[in-house]
C-alpha cells in the first residue's frame, strides 16, 4: 500500500514558483539572451576566491561555531556601523547564516505564532510570502503604486494592519522593482510599527547596489532599531551567490531565538564561505565599486532603451532590475514573456510571479553584459514591432 | 565627468551618444569634455589591445633593465629621453631597485632585439649596464586578461 496520509497542507497549498516553467523552457533553447537571472554576471572577485582556495588547503573544512566565525561577525558589525550608522554586538546580535534565505526563514520562525499576519508590500521577492506561510503565518500582500515609484506608503500599510499584524516584510532596494525606499518613508513606517506594535523585517541584500542616492538602513531610522531585523549577505554585492553566506542582525532576545533554530537546523554557514566573506569585507571594496559603476552604466542605457520602446518604468534606484510596464503590447505578462522567448529568444520574468500587482510588467535583469543588453533591446523592439 | 574616461578606457570606440546613454551626461557635454581632454593631453590617444599570439604573429619583446650613471643636475631625464626616442623602444620607466630604467624593446626577431640592445642601447652615453629578459608569454596586458574567459555558469531564469 502506498502512503495514504496527506503531506503538509501548508506546503501543498503553496503554488510552485512561477519562474520554474520559464526556466524549463529557456533551458532547452539555444541562443537565448537571458534577462531572467537574479544574480550578478560577474564572478566572485579573484582575491576572495584565492583566499578560499588557500583556506581549503589549510583545512577550513570543519564546522564553525553556530553563530559563525567571530572575526566575520566583528567585520560585519563594523561594516554596518560605518555604512549605515547602526550598532550591533557581534557576540549576540549578529548571526552568520546560509544566505539571506536562511536568515529570512529563521526570522519568521522565531517571530510567528500560528495565524500571525505579515504584511508584504507587492510586487515582492518570490520567497517572502511562501516563507511566511511555511512558518505558520498569514501573508497579507499590499500593492505598491508604480506611479509613486513603488514607495512603501505607511498610510496604505496602516489600512492592512490588524491586531494580528506581527511584522512588515520588505526588501529595499527591491527585487523585482529596483525601488529604494527613502529615509522619510522608512521613518513613517517605523512610527506606524511603534504605534501598532509590529516588527520590521528588512531585506537589505542590495544595499551596496544603489545608484541614485545612498542606502538608508531601516534599523537606522528613528525608533526602528528595537523592532527591526536586518537581513543582508554577500550574494549580490560581492557576486557570491553560490557561496551561501549571509547574516542577520537583530536585538538580542529575538537573535537568541533565531540562534536556537539555526543551531539545530543549519548548525553553521559553510566554513570556507565564511573565510571568503571575511576576505570580501577586508579587501573587495574596490571590486564592489567597479561592479556598481558597471551596473549603473548598463542601468542607464537599458532603462533608456526600454523607455524608447514604450516599455516605461519608474527609474530603478537600486539592485539590478528594471520592472517595465508592458501594457503597450496589449499582452498579459505571462504571454509577453512566453512569446518573447519563443519568437526572439529573450528571457524575462513575467511580473505576476511577484504578486498580482506585478501583472502588466516583466522583470528584466541588467546584470548582463552590455552588448547582450543592446542586442536584447533590439530583439524586444522587433517583437513589439511585429505586434503592431 | 571621470565616468566618461572609464567608458573610453574599456571601449575607445564608444561614441559620444553612447557615452551619454551610459553615464547620463548630456551628449554635448560629453563631446566638449573629450575635446578639452584631447587638447590638454589628458587623453593621449585611442588604442587597440591586440593579442598578437592569437594572430599568429611572431614579434619579440624584451624587458631590459638599464643601469645609468646619472648626469649632474639632470638626473636620469636626459638619458631616459634619449633612449625613449628609438623606434624599437615601446616603453621607458624609471624604477626603484638595483637598476634605474626598465625599458621595453620590440623587434621582428630575437636577433633584431639582441642587436639593438648590444649596439644601440648599451652604446647610449651614460648607460653602464643592461640586463635583458625576453618575454615568453603574455597573460594579461593593459588590465585585459588574455586567457580564456570563464564560462557563465548561471542558470537562465532565477528568482
Ligand atoms: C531580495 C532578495 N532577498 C534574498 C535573496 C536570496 O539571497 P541569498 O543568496 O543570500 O540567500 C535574493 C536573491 O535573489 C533576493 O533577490
Amino acid at each position: 500500500m502506498k502512503p495514504q496520509k496527506p503531506f503538509s497542507r501548508v506546503v501543498e497549498a503553496c503554488p510552485p514558483s512561477g519562474i520554474r516553467k520559464f526556466f524549463d523552457l529557456a533551458q532547452t533553447m539555444k541562443g537565448v539572451i537571458t534577462l531572467g537571472v537574479g544574480e550578478p554576471d560577474f564572478p566572485t572577485p579573484w582575491g576572495v576566491r584565492e583566499s578560499a582556495i588557500h583556506a581549503l588547503s589549510r583545512g577550513a573544512t570543519t564546522y564553525t561555531g553556530n553563530s559563525g566565525l567571530l572575526e566575520l561577525r566583528e567585520l560585519i558589525c563594523a561594516e554596518l556601523a560605518a555604512r549605515h550608522g547602526t550598532t550591533y554586538r557581534p557576540e549576540d546580535e549578529c548571526l552568520v547564516t546560509s544566505g539571506v534565505s536562511e536568515g529570512l526563514d529563521l526570522t519568521l520562525r522565531a517571530l510567528l505564532n500560528p495565524g500571525d499576519e505579515v504584511i508584504v508590500p507587492e510586487p515582492s521577492y518570490v520567497a517572502y510570502q511562501p516563507c511566511v506561510a511555511f512558518a505558520g503565518g498569514v501573508p497579507v500582500p499590499v500593492a505598491a503604486d508604480p506611479a509613486q515609484g513603488y514607495r512603501i506608503d505607511a498610510e496604505r500599510i496602516a489600512q492592512a494592519v490588524t491586531p494580528r499584524t506581527k511584522a512588515v516584510l520588505f526588501g529595499s532596494p527591491s527585487n523585482p522593482t529596483g525601488a529604494a525606499q527613502s529615509a522619510a518613508d522608512l521613518t513613517a513606517l517605523a512610527a506606524l510599527a511603534q504605534r501598532e506594535d509590529f516588527w520590521l523585517i528588512s531585506d537589505e541584500i542590495y544595499d551596496r547596489l544603489t545608484y541614485t542616492g545612498t542606502h538608508t538602513s531601516t534599523a537606522a531610522v528613528d525608533g526602528a532599531w528595537d523592532r527591526t531585523v536586518v537581513l543582508n549577505g554577500f550574494s549580490k554585492s560581492y557576486a557570491m551567490t553560490g557561496w551561501r553566506v549571509g547574516y542577520v542582525c537583530a536585538p538580542e532576545p529575538l537573535a537568541a531565538l533565531m540562534h536556537r533554530i539555526h543551531q539545530y537546523t543549519m548548525l553553521c554557514a559553510p566554513h570556507v564561505s565564511q573565510v571568503a566573506a571575511i576576505e570580501a569585507l577586508k579587501s573587495a571594496d574596490a571590486d564592489v565599486t567597479e561592479m556598481v559603476a558597471d551596473y549603473d552604466r548598463r542601468r542607464r542605457l537599458f532603462v533608456k532603451g526600454l523607455d524608447e520602446l514604450g516599455l516605461t518604468c519608474p527609474e530603478p534606484g537600486g539592485a539590478f532590475y528594471a520592472f517595465p510596464s508592458i501594457r503597450a503590447s496589449g499582452l498579459s505578462s505571462q504571454d509577453f514573456a512566453e512569446q518573447l522567448l519563443n519568437e526572439q529568444k529573450v528571457a524575462v520574468v513575467p511580473g505576476d510571479v511577484f504578486g498580482p500587482s506585478g501583472e502588466g510588467h516583466v522583470r528584466c535583469s541588467y546584470a548582463t553584459a552590455l552588448p547582450l543588453l543592446e542586442e536584447a533591446l533590439e530583439r524586444v523592439g522587433r517583437f513589439l514591432a511585429s505586434r503592431t | 565627468m571621470r565616468e566618461i574616461l572609464s567608458v573610453l578606457e574599456s571601449d575607445a570606440r564608444a561614441t559620444p551618444d553612447r557615452i551619454a546613454a551610459l553615464t547620463g551626461i548630456a551628449e554635448d557635454e560629453v563631446r566638449a569634455q573629450i575635446a578639452a581632454w584631447e587638447a590638454e593631453g589628458v587623453i593621449r590617444r585611442y588604442k587597440t589591445v591586440i593579442d598578437r599570439d592569437r594572430l599568429g604573429e611572431d614579434r619579440v619583446t624584451a624587458f631590459v633593465d638599464v643601469t645609468v650613471a646619472p648626469e649632474r643636475g639632470r638626473g636620469f631625464d636626459d638619458v631616459a629621453e634619449r633612449i625613449a626616442k628609438f623606434r624599437e623602444i615601446r616603453a621607458v620607466h624609471l624604477v626603484s631597485g638595483a637598476q634605474d630604467l626598465r625599458v621595453e624593446v620590440e623587434g621582428a626577431s630575437m636577433k633584431e632585439v639582441a642587436d639593438f640592445v648590444a649596439q644601440k642601447l648599451s652604446g647610449v652615453e651614460r648607460v653602464t649596464a643592461t640586463s635583458t629578459h625576453f618575454l615568453l608569454r603574455r597573460y594579461k596586458d593593459d588590465g585585459q586578461l588574455l586567457t580564456e574567459p570563464e564560462p557563465d555558469q548561471r542558470l537562465s531564469v532565477m528568482p
